[in-house]
């Protein structure tokens, strides 16, 4: 098995998603049958093959570096689950 | 009023240009059909009273003679595009409460052009989903049921509200978006019209994001015509997205009824896959005698790197979504759930947040970009994204369009694929090759299986071309003459 009980949890944690430990055994499975589905594409050879990345061959667009939008705390902390004064509570980090 | 929700959008627009009845009316009638058909679970937010406000406001502006192209138009919003002040939810726990500030782009020119929103339709969670069974708000069920059968069948994903409600005649037509073939495949399930546009056509600002480079919105409508409509307000540069292209839009309509006499149209062999239904082949067959009747050369290409689409796919896609939805922490918007410090506040969030098969793409997505799998997953999927782009390339020099089914069955149960990931990732094995290309592909119902479910046919387009795609779909369009609907049941 590619991915074993200890990758899933590491990559549960990487991915900050708290996964109870009685599904760790099913998501293991399932993760495992999607890679081995998605290893045929050792199959193709891709020699010389550059990554693509963007179907936009386009480069990125430059603007002015100024302002355009702005001065409205009270929307931007609309949707926030916690705040204080227009300011995002969030939980202490530092001691 | 039913028959005011029969017409299709050109009609309701010439009938409201003509001054055979108003907006509001119209609006209303359309209000009234989809609060009977709740049933259906199309709709997780109807807003009656601002689609009266707005549809008001379109007779005032009709009276002056200032009508856009869309004016009165009441039309259907995938909840996937965000809505000034009309909750936005992306069918997630995670945005269950989420009321945005700002308006989608695409939304903002409908409204520009005189649209109505009548309410925000159902989706798979975060638009992962090919059948719609993955929305917090329950699943659509699809309006169309088989022959002598009351089994509910699902409407397709992710854009599966916009599918239904567009099938049971409670919009004109709907916003939807498609990463892998979640415009496509709904169209298909449903008997509606269904396009992608190339990749940078439609904006993506205020698009609730799942797969950046894949993600692109379209219409879900009645007719060809109606979605070359709809499709020519949607679209346009945007400067908010640095991928959407500064290019003018053209007149979609003019290409529908355009002749499709000596136009090129590609068979490719690989799209014969193992299993498919005699019937997806027939009306495939069918496909092809139509345009050879209407003058076009049917050229039968390879494009070899087909099989490996989906699996490059479920890398890409997954990555990129974990990489947007790293968002979803919990303090800026959306749900927060406690925890004994900031780690376990995100976990526990997210954990509660993310249904099961969003959590699963996410941790996919985290492990192919993890040390140590990053160039023998991610890198490799791109380099296969490379191949299969070239196939299209190469298939260029010889057609002008590409003609395939667009779903490997009819529209299933619901419950029938919704334990197997792989079997449910199988239903775009058509449809994600042109996101990952980027091309445009649209989906139109051309004929019915032996139950009298609707199937669908796929043209798929070179970059920009869209206008080829609508008149190839016109023309199979006008051969097929399919105008079956689905019983009312609901």
């Amino acid at each position: 098995m590619a991915i074993d009980a200890a990758t899933v949890r590491k990559v549960a944690r990487l991915a900050r998603i708290a996964e109870p430990e009685e599904r760790i055994e099913a998501l293991t499975q399932e993760l495992n049958g999607i890679m081995t589905w998605i290893e045929q594409l050792a199959e193709v050879d891709t020699d010389g093959a550059e990554p693509l990345t963007s179907v936009v061959a386009a480069g990125l667009p430059l603007r002015d570096d100024v302002v355009t939008m702005g001065g409205e705390p009270e929307v931007v902390t609309g949707n926030a689950p916690k705040t204080v004064s227009n300011f995002f509570v969030v939980p202490k980090v530092v001691e | 009023m039913s028959a005011l929700t029969k017409l299709t959008l050109k009609g309701a627009i010439d009938g409201l240009a003509a001054k055979e009845f108003t907006s509001v009316e119209l609006t209303q009638a359309h209000i009234d059909a989809v609060e009977a058909a709740r049933g259906l679970n199309a709709y997780i937010l109807e807003t009656p009273e601002q689609a009266l406000e707005m549809a008001a406001a379109s007779d005032e502006r009709r009276a002056k003679g200032e009508a856009g192209p869309l004016d009165g138009a009441p039309l259907g919003v995938k909840d996937l595009f965000c809505t000034k002040g009309v909750r936005t939810t992306a069918c997630s726990k995670i945005l269950e409460n989420f009321v945005p500030a700002y308006e989608s782009t695409v939304t903002s020119n409908l409204w520009r052009d005189g649209a109505v929103m009548l309410g925000k339709l159902n989706l798979d969670q975060f638009a992962m989903g090919s059948s719609n069974e993955t929305s917090y708000f329950g699943p659509v069920t699809n309006p169309w049921r088989a022959k002598d059968s009351n089994k509910a069948l699902t409407p397709g994903g992710s854009s599966g509200g916009s599918a239904a409600a567009v099938a049971a005649d409670l919009c004109l037509g709907a916003t939807a978006t498609d990463t892998g073939g979640s415009i496509r495949q709904p169209a298909a399930f449903t008997g509606t019209v269904g396009i992608k546009p190339t990749y940078g056509r439609c904006s993506r600002w205020g698009v609730v994001a799942f797969a950046s480079s894949l993600d692109q919105a379209g219409p879900i409508a009645k007719t060809v015509e109606d979605a070359a409509l709809l499709l020519n307000s949607m679209s346009g540069h945007d400067e908010k997205d640095s991928t959407s292209l500064d290019i003018a839009t053209p007149d979609f309509t003019q290409f529908v009824g355009k002749s499709v006499k000596g136009l090129r149209i590609g068979v490719p062999k690989e799209y014969r896959v193992d299993g498919m239904p005699a019937e997806i082949q027939k009306l495939w067959d069918d496909g092809v005698a139509w345009l050879k009747e209407a003058g076009c050369e049917i050229v039968e290409i390879s494009l070899p790197h087909t099989k490996y689409a989906l699996p490059a796919y479920y890398i890409v896609a997954p990555a990129e979504a974990s990489s947007n939805l790293a968002r979803y922490d919990g303090m800026r918007y959306g749900l927060r759930e406690e925890g004994a410090n900031l780690a376990e506040i995100y976990e526990n969030t997210r954990a509660a947040g993310f249904g099961d098969e969003v959590k699963r793409r996410i941790l996919i997505g985290t492990y192919v970009l993890s040390a140590g799998y990053y160039d023998a997953y991610y890198l490799k999927a791109l380099k296969v994204r490379r191949r299969i782009a070239e196939d299209f390339d190469n298939a260029w020099t010889k057609v002008d369009a590409i003609l395939t089914p667009t779903a490997p069955s009819a529209a299933f149960g619901l419950g029938e694929n919704s334990s197997d990931p792989i079997a449910m990732y199988l239903n775009d094995v058509f449809t994600v090759t042109t996101n990952l290309a980027g091309l445009p592909g649209l989906s139109l119902p051309a004929g019915l299986d032996a139950n009298g479910l609707p199937l669908g046919l796929q043209i798929i387009g070179k970059p920009l071309d869209e206008g080829t795609v609508f008149s190839v779909a016109g023309a199979i369009e006008k051969a097929a003459g399919f105008t079956a609907k689905a019983d009312k049941w609901w």
